[in-house]
């Protein structure tokens, strides 16, 4: 009896990476924190709501993060940061990040836009993509275990695959470097 | 029909004999001694029973899936879950189950005993191969609890399965599924095909192998020839997903259709890999329930062995709909319709059997009838696929589920049903009731056409296959609500099968070491056998050996008796060629499986998995072949005495 | 094959046993040939199987001891399975001709003045392009509704961007794969008008389930109207609420995925909408188009298709009502 107690745990143990990692949520339901479509404006959606998973889930997920590097060429992302290397944009996967590098701060960047050419894509991206393309974003210098990185992709190969790369350390997780005109 | 040999009425030489064995051949004892087990019963047993665990899984989930199809736009499984099922029905039914079972279960525990040795060779090997197996589903399906469940169907082709569209580590799981499964049964075919060359007894040559060790002894050979397509191809899926290669890149240059190629390559194979020993275990049971030799052995014989052959001539038949040159188109139509010849040739001689002899309808017989009701159409439908115009319309609809599941389940499950009824008396020393057994069969035939056989019509009106729902109003809906409703008896009759297997373990008739006055060798012996197979290693004089045995039957003497000794033939004639000794009951292929399994789910998750994972593996490797000094001693002697 | 298609709720716009075109046809008639051949071989194999084992069963009680044969009692049956070998091969043979023919025939509707249609399989919709020769937009794009005109052979041109798919209209013509690549043709052609229901055939993930679309079939004249309105830029907003949808269609998510031609909408991710009121169905040939579905497909397409590109939006009501009204001129 113990014996098959400890098994049990020990299956649960091991589900708990799993599901995280292999968690795909395709409703996110309309909830009305949406932050990057300005306030809520109306309960009107089908389909039943539920909460959003945290931010953080994003991270976790293989799925959502697959979703946001499909995202990021689909909104053209690479239209002007290339495939992380920057372009007419900074370059994304290394430590150098001039609005900070945690994910609500990346978050910002996108929702808000910055200025010398990052629109804002308020209210033109819904909120859970915004946080995709977060994770995607971050993956990209390596800040997302291995497990839950892109690999290569199915195009001309321009970069390592993004979970086979060095994780950088961006200098200041916690401040935000004031834009240098 | 004096070589049998039975416990009883023994003479005080013999039960001195046995006892001798017995303290040489048993298996370590205790909890520690069933990590150490070598023998072929033991490993034959536990693959059966692991093979028939996961045929229940793979059961369940169909029932989970047919439950989602019997209403349109159903949500009783999500597109995600419904995926993750199908996908794991089909892995497990094709590599957990039918392979391992129809292949590695039945000829490990039978052929050693059919060809009459005292194991199989390359004991250790068996041990390990077995471990790979249960240790890779294992890994398989705590994935599968964990959400990692593989979800890009049981050929996972790319792109699909590739690194973009397969986010996560749900086709990397079913990958390294593929490695392990795959060593095993390589591992198990280098043992048949050395068992049935050079382990045979004195007396079977060539020309007497019993039909069922020629079909595993073919399989064997497909198996050799065809897995490393399959392990090519997962392989190279894994290092594009985890190593960044481009081998299916279309962008770099790499090819989707490569994949293909590869794996069905392999994947047709496989198919006969799983009938093969379906038909030889038909062989088997005609031939003892109809009370003669069986008709036209050669015929038999050479039918496996070119069914093997061509086997390898039509895997371009499941890539018809890619768009394949004229020329090719016509081969491979050609190819696949020839391959209905030897088959053909089969069906034939058992029913000139039958009709020849004197035929005793009990439960195995009756499954092997259903054998011939569903075997066939399911054959004939398969000349519809062949044909390339006709498969462009029926090519991943539910008609090639209905064709398929009238195949493999009417090739090979209709026959092993067949099979573990007929040689459960050898397994457990009981019989199963008849009575219970001819209910079971009748609720799985009724059952199985129930559900299998509209999904023909189903399929011709247009339903593709792997579809989680389909809309209402286009003519589905009542055939998917009756094949639901077959999906019942089906769960009925299997539930009465593993019924009748309890009572009769518990509470069958003593069966006696031959029940079914049957002519091969796993006869000669009790039931169940010995942990030495045989008490006097038997000789052989026909095809049947127990209703062939001249008066006086010699049997083979001069082993030792004081190391686990045993004699080798020469390949063609089964003369007698030398002496030689098996290895001891050990750990080390225990401790080697699980050095090779932390490679295997290590390199899931990092390039460096095999490559770190080799060092123990190594290690454990060094530690199983370590010499034994006593061995080694008396294998120089015995070559010393063999030159001399 | 009569028998097959008799059974009630069945309405044909989906299967092989009712071809409307001239491939479909010849590989049905390969169909119908290999169908009466197995149904008799089938019927009288398990006879002689059953009329065997019934006149040679034994009682259960005992089993016998076994049989003597030899060359001269088996010699009847060493005939008969000769026999039934050479009908099997000769049978084989008759099956493999018409089977050559079907190909021969299907191979020879390849012709290089059809028109070419190209459609490119998307995770889980279809584009579909036509080549346009007078006006401005040399690529009339559209999705999901493939019109042709009646009796013309026509060449379909496929690949894909991200899966396999497989292109499959039953009633028309043998499925092909479209891979990514790689670039497939498929020649077909319709002889009977009418809207033909067709499926992806190769699993395809997620939405595989929910990737169907409809050939339309229609007289020569039709077609060429159709192409011709279908080539024309979205007509622009003339009420203050169309106006107002536009707007709506502009600032939102919409804009990042879809083109309309004729505005500044012009992304290539999703299905264009230049005409999307003249479609019959939205989602890929699973909803019909009615401005309820839309409104709901809208909102929240992951509830109706879990899965699929189409994010759920979020927008007031009347932001809604002037979009869907917007929607609804685009004819």
């Amino acid at each position: 009896m113990r014996l098959r107690l400890l098994a049990c745990a020990v299956l649960v143990l091991l589900a708990i990476p799993g599901c995280k990692r292999e968690q795909r949520v395709f409703d996110p339901g309309a909830a009305k924190s949406q932050v990057a479509n300005g306030v809520a404006l109306t309960d009107v959606h089908a389909g039943g709501g539920t909460a959003p998973p945290s931010p953080a889930k994003y991270q976790e997920s293989a799925y959502a993060v697959s979703e946001g590097k499909r995202l990021y060429n689909a909104y053209n992302c690479s239209g002007c940061h290339a495939h992380g290397g920057g372009a007419i944009g900074p370059a994304l996967m290394d430590a150098e990040w001039i609005y900070g590098s945690r994910p609500d701060q990346i978050y910002s960047d996108i929702v808000q836009g910055r200025p010398n050419g990052m629109p804002s894509f308020s209210g033109k991206i819904p909120d859970y993509q915004v946080w995709e393309l977060v994770a995607y974003v971050r993956s990209m210098s390596g800040q997302l275990p291995t497990d839950v990185a892109p690999s290569r992709s199915d195009e001309m190969p321009v970069a390592k695959a993004e979970q086979a790369r060095k994780k950088e350390h961006p200098e200041d997780e916690s401040q935000q470097k004031v834009a240098q005109p | 029909m004096n070589a049998v040999v039975t416990q009883t009425g023994m003479t005080e030489a013999e039960r001195r004999k046995a006892a001798q064995l017995e303290r040489i051949w048993r298996e370590p004892p205790g909890f520690i001694g069933w990590f150490k087990a070598v023998h072929h019963t033991t490993i034959g047993k536990r693959y059966a029973i692991t093979a028939f665990i996961f045929f229940l899984i793979a059961g369940l989930l169909a029932g989970m899936m047919r439950l989602q199809l019997a209403f349109p736009e159903a949500h009783i499984l999500s597109n995600d879950q419904y995926n993750q099922f199908f996908t794991m029905h089909g892995t497990t039914m094709m590599f957990l189950f039918a392979v391992p079972m129809m292949f590695e279960a039945l000829s490990v525990y039978f052929v050693p005993l059919m060809v009459g040795t005292r194991n199989i060779a390359f004991p250790r090997l068996n041990a390990y191969s077995y471990y790979l197996y249960l240790f890779g589903g294992i890994m398989l399906y705590v994935a599968f609890l964990c959400n990692t469940g593989a979800d890009r169907g049981w050929f996972s082709y790319v792109t699909l399965a590739g690194p973009d569209f397969g986010p996560g580590k749900r086709p990397d799981f079913w990958a390294q599924l593929i490695t392990f499964t795959e060593v095993s049964a390589l591992a198990v075919a280098v043992e048949i095909v050395v068992t049935v060359f050079r382990l045979r007894a004195p007396g079977m040559s060539l020309n007497r192998i019993p039909i069922f060790v020629w079909g595993e002894l073919v399989v064997a050979f497909m198996v050799i020839f065809s897995l490393p397509g399959v392990v090519l191809s997962s392989t190279m899926l894994l290092l594009d997903r985890t190593c960044g290669t481009q081998f299916f890149n279309p962008a770099a240059g790499g090819d989707v259709l490569l994949f293909q190629h590869l794996f069905w390559w392999f994947g047709h194979p496989e198919v006969y890999l799983i009938f093969l020993p379906g038909t030889a275990i038909v062989s088997t049971i005609v031939t003892t329930f109809s009370r003669r030799h069986v008709f036209g052995y050669l015929v038999l014989v050479l039918a496996l062995v070119a069914t093997g052959f061509m086997a390898f001539g039509l895997w371009v038949h499941h890539m018809f709909a890619t768009g394949i040159p004229q020329i090719a188109e016509s081969y491979f139509t050609a190819a696949s319709m020839m391959i209905a010849i030897p088959t053909g040739a089969q069906i034939f001689c058992w029913i000139a059997t039958m009709a020849t002899g004197k035929v005793v309808l009990k439960t195995p017989l009756w499954w092997v009838l259903g054998f011939f009701f569903t075997f066939i159409l399911g054959g004939m439908t398969g000349i519809f696929v062949a044909s390339v115009p006709v498969d462009l319309q029926v090519h991943d609809t539910y008609f090639v589920v209905a064709h398929f599941h009238y195949v493999l389940i009417g090739g090979a499950v209709f026959p092993l049903f067949g099979a573990l009824t007929y040689w459960f008396p050898k397994l457990t020393g009981k019989m199963m009731s008849e009575m219970l057994g001819q209910v079971t069969f009748w609720l799985f035939f009724v059952g199985f056409n129930i559900t299998f056989f509209p999904m023909h019509v189903v399929g011709i009106r247009g339903m593709p296959r792997r579809v989680y729902t389909y809309p209402a109003g286009m003519g589905w809906t009542t055939l998917n609500q009756i094949e639901s409703l077959g999906y019942i008896l089906l769960f009925v009759s299997v539930s009465l099968f593993l019924w009748n297997v309890f009572r009769s373990f518990r509470a069958g008739e003593p069966a006696g070491p031959n029940p079914w006055r049957a002519g091969t060798l796993e006869w000669a012996t009790s039931s169940p056998p010995p942990c030495y197979n045989f008490l006097h290693l038997p000789t052989v004089n026909g095809r049947e050996a127990l209703w062939d045995a001249a008066p006086n039957q010699p049997v083979v003497v001069g082993l030792d008796e004081d190391t686990r000794s045993f004699l080798t033939t020469r390949t063609l004639d089964a003369e007698p060629d030398s002496k030689e000794e098996f290895p001891a009951p050990t750990f080390w292929p225990l401790l080697a499986a699980l050095a090779t399994t932390a490679a295997f789910i290590g390199s899931i998750f990092t390039p460096w998995g095999i490559t770190i994972g080799a060092i123990p593996i190594a290690v454990t490797l060094i530690g199983w072949f370590w010499p034994v000094k006593q061995a080694a001693e008396r294998r120089r002697a015995r070559e010393i005495w063999q030159t001399e | 094959m009569t028998i097959l298609s008799a059974i009630p709720g069945f309405h044909g716009d989906q299967t092989s046993l009712n071809p409307v075109g001239p491939g479909a046809a010849r590989i049905e008639h390969t169909f119908a040939v290999i169908f009466w051949i197995t149904a008799v071989v089938y019927c009288i194999v398990l006879f002689t199987l059953v009329v065997s084992v019934y006149r040679k069963r034994h009682s259960l009680d005992t089993m016998p001891d076994p049989q003597e044969t030899s060359a001269a009692s088996d010699r009847l049956a060493e005939r008969a399975v000769a026999g039934a070998m050479i009908v099997t091969a000769a049978l084989l043979f008759v099956m493999l001709i018409s089977s050559f023919r079907t190909s021969r025939a299907l191979g020879k509707m390849n012709d290089d003045q059809a028109l070419t249609i190209d459609v490119y399989g998307h995770q889980w919709w279809w584009e579909v392009r036509y080549p346009n020769t007078n006006g401005p937009y040399k690529i009339v794009e559209t999705a999901n509704e493939i019109h042709l005109p009646v009796g013309v052979p026509i060449r379909i041109h496929g690949t894909s961007r991200d899966v396999i798919h497989s292109f499959w209209a039953p009633n028309v013509q043998g499925k092909r794969d479209l891979m990514p690549g790689y670039d497939t043709d498929l020649m077909l052609q319709i002889n009977r008008p009418g809207r033909w229901r067709g499926q992806c055939a190769e699993y395809c993930g997620e939405q595989h389930a929910h990737m169907s679309f409809y050939m339309v079939a229609e007289p020569k004249e039709q077609f060429e109207a159709w192409l011709n309105a279908e080539a024309k830029p979205a007509v622009a907003p003339g009420t203050q609420q169309t106006v107002h949808g536009q707007q709506v269609f502009l600032t939102h998510a919409c804009v990042m995925c879809h083109t309309i031609r004729g505005t500044a909408a012009g992304s290539r991710v999703g299905p264009d909408l230049t005409h999307v009121a003249r479609r019959a169905t939205i989602a890929a040939g699973e909803l019909p188009n009615t401005i309820g579905n839309l409104g709901g497909w809208i909102l929240n397409a992951q509830a109706l298709k879990p899965g699929c590109r189409m994010p759920p939006n979020q927008m007031s009501g009347s932001d809604l009502q002037d979009l869907l009204a917007y929607l609804e001129t685009l004819r």
